[in-house]
């Protein structure tokens, strides 16, 4: 299995060409902190349970994602500085599908 | 002035791991914590997820785990300041120090034990421009004492647990209780969403959805909120009170001035010997500290307490040789001699 690569604007506006690894079973916001694109107590703070809103990101791309679960939509529903193109980076599992894309992560909160 | 050996601001897992380890070796601990409740990001965030990698328990709840760890600490009757926050330290000139809190509550001890976590948990401030002018004049963030809300008309926002829990409390206080929320589903556990519905059909709260606060009017006192519905109409509502209630989340806090060496948002520590900071006598431990190869588990903390431990006996008792005696000879109380003994396995022969 190949790695893809994975386009992440972090808080600052910089972007970021990443390698993601197919073969961890890791998440988009792991694949944040693994890079250190944000402060480490910024992100996953409930640590990937959705369960906070901190790793809360817009998607940039067209790419089809997996569905948001009803734990995700109802997080979203609490969390600020919403877009349509809202996601919860921890839900997002990282598949061969996601080969390029591009990903904002919302501001601190 | 509280005193204790050993100060421990954070009243998480690791933190309550401390006051046994303390304990075994005669060392008296008072807890600090900004939540009204001990139990840290388990008891506030995930109190109902399961956890796998503590050490002889396959699976348990994240509250669970905070009741044993109360239980095992109680014997050793930690104090507990709850719903404070450790503002500032003061060294004093025997090398003690002064923590006071947030309320003025001062707490004296030799030794500072930071088991922080990702600091301490402060309330989620929804984006409205002049939200700050209202803060103590009709917006609060938590409610200490329901009764503050008597016969005052209350607007809550939210859709979690908390905002549904006390929409059902202030419901028998305040004289009218609204409950904004962005959608139409609220994500909170099934009984307290039943009892919200219940309140609402016999017309007891007010809930308005899909819809969110956007603006606060009044004086000097908060007077109205300014509601936006999905189609974007505005409609106003007079009120005494708003309590929005978007979670918490942690912030390292005033402990980040406190002088101590502060790396990626957490404290640096000696994590060859003894989870000490930069300052003598403060240590670090659990989710706070950071070090080459950190690892954020509890487990990990509950290892750092430990030894930290060990070295704020020798700093306490400078002159004392101290031996690790194991609970399985000496019970919990063996320092002293006193013990729970075990029971004496009998002795047959099999013929």
């Amino acid at each position: 299995m190949t790695d893809i690569n994975i386009i992440i604007i972090d808080r600052l506006g910089k972007k970021h060409n990443v390698l993601a690894p197919l073969d961890m079973s890791m998440n988009i916001m792991e694949l944040i902190k693994s890079y250190e694109l944000a402060d480490d107590a910024s992100i996953g703070i409930c640590g990937g349970m959705a369960m906070c809103a901190s790793c809360q990101c817009y998607i940039e791309s067209t790419h089809k994602l997996n569905h948001k679960s009803d734990e995700e939509e109802a997080m979203l529903s609490e969390a600020f500085n919403l877009k349509s193109s809202s996601r919860l980076s921890c839900q997002i599992p990282i598949t061969k599908d996601l080969k390029d894309l591009i990903i904002r992560i919302a501001p601190e909160y | 002035m509280i005193k204790s050996d050993i100060l421990i601001i954070g009243a998480g897992p690791v933190g309550l791991f401390a006051v046994f380890e303390a304990g075994l070796m005669k060392m008296k601990c008072h807890l600090i914590d900004i939540l009204p409740k001990p139990g840290g990001q388990c008891s506030e965030i995930y109190p109902k997820k399961p956890i796998y990698d503590i050490p002889a328990y396959p699976e348990i709840l994240a509250d669970g785990l905070i009741d044993k760890l109360m239980e095992q600490c109680s014997q050793f009757q930690p104090g507990f300041t709850l719903g404070e926050r450790a503002m500032t330290i003061d060294k004093q000139e025997n090398n003690s120090f002064v923590v006071t809190t947030d309320k003025g509550t001062k707490h004296l001890a030799p030794i500072v034990v930071i088991a922080g976590g990702l600091g301490s948990f402060e309330p989620r401030k929804p984006l409205i421009n002049n939200i700050e002018k209202y803060e103590g004049s009709g917006l609060e963030y938590f409610i200490k004492d329901p009764n503050k809300f008597k016969n005052k008309k209350v607007v809550i926002a939210g859709g979690g647990d908390s905002a549904l829990d006390w929409a059902v409390v202030l419901c028998d206080i305040a004289s009218e209780v609204t409950l904004v929320h962005r959608r139409n589903e609220f994500r909170g556990a099934l009984d307290s969403v039943e009892k919200v519905q219940h309140l609402k059909n016999l017309n007891k709260i007010n809930i308005i959805t899909p819809a969110e606060v956007v603006g606060l009017n009044g004086n000097n006192n908060l007077e109205s909120i300014i509601v936006e519905n999905s189609d974007k109409s505005k409609t106003q509502i007079k009120t005494d009170f708003f309590i929005p209630l978007f979670g918490l989340s942690p912030k390292l806090g005033p402990i980040a001035n406190w002088g101590l060496e502060i790396e990626k948002n957490a404290i640096k520590v000696n994590n060859s010997l003894d989870y000490q900071t930069n300052i003598p006598g403060i240590f670090a431990i659990g989710d706070v500290n950071t070090y080459p190869g950190k690892l954020k588990l509890i487990l990990c903390g509950f290892h750092e307490a430990a030894l930290m431990c060990q070295s704020a006996f020798k700093i306490l008792n400078p002159n004392k040789k101290f031996l690790l005696k194991y609970t399985t000879v000496s019970g919990v109380k063996g320092f002293d001699g006193s013990h729970k003994k075990a029971e004496k396995a009998v002795v047959k022969t099999i013929s």
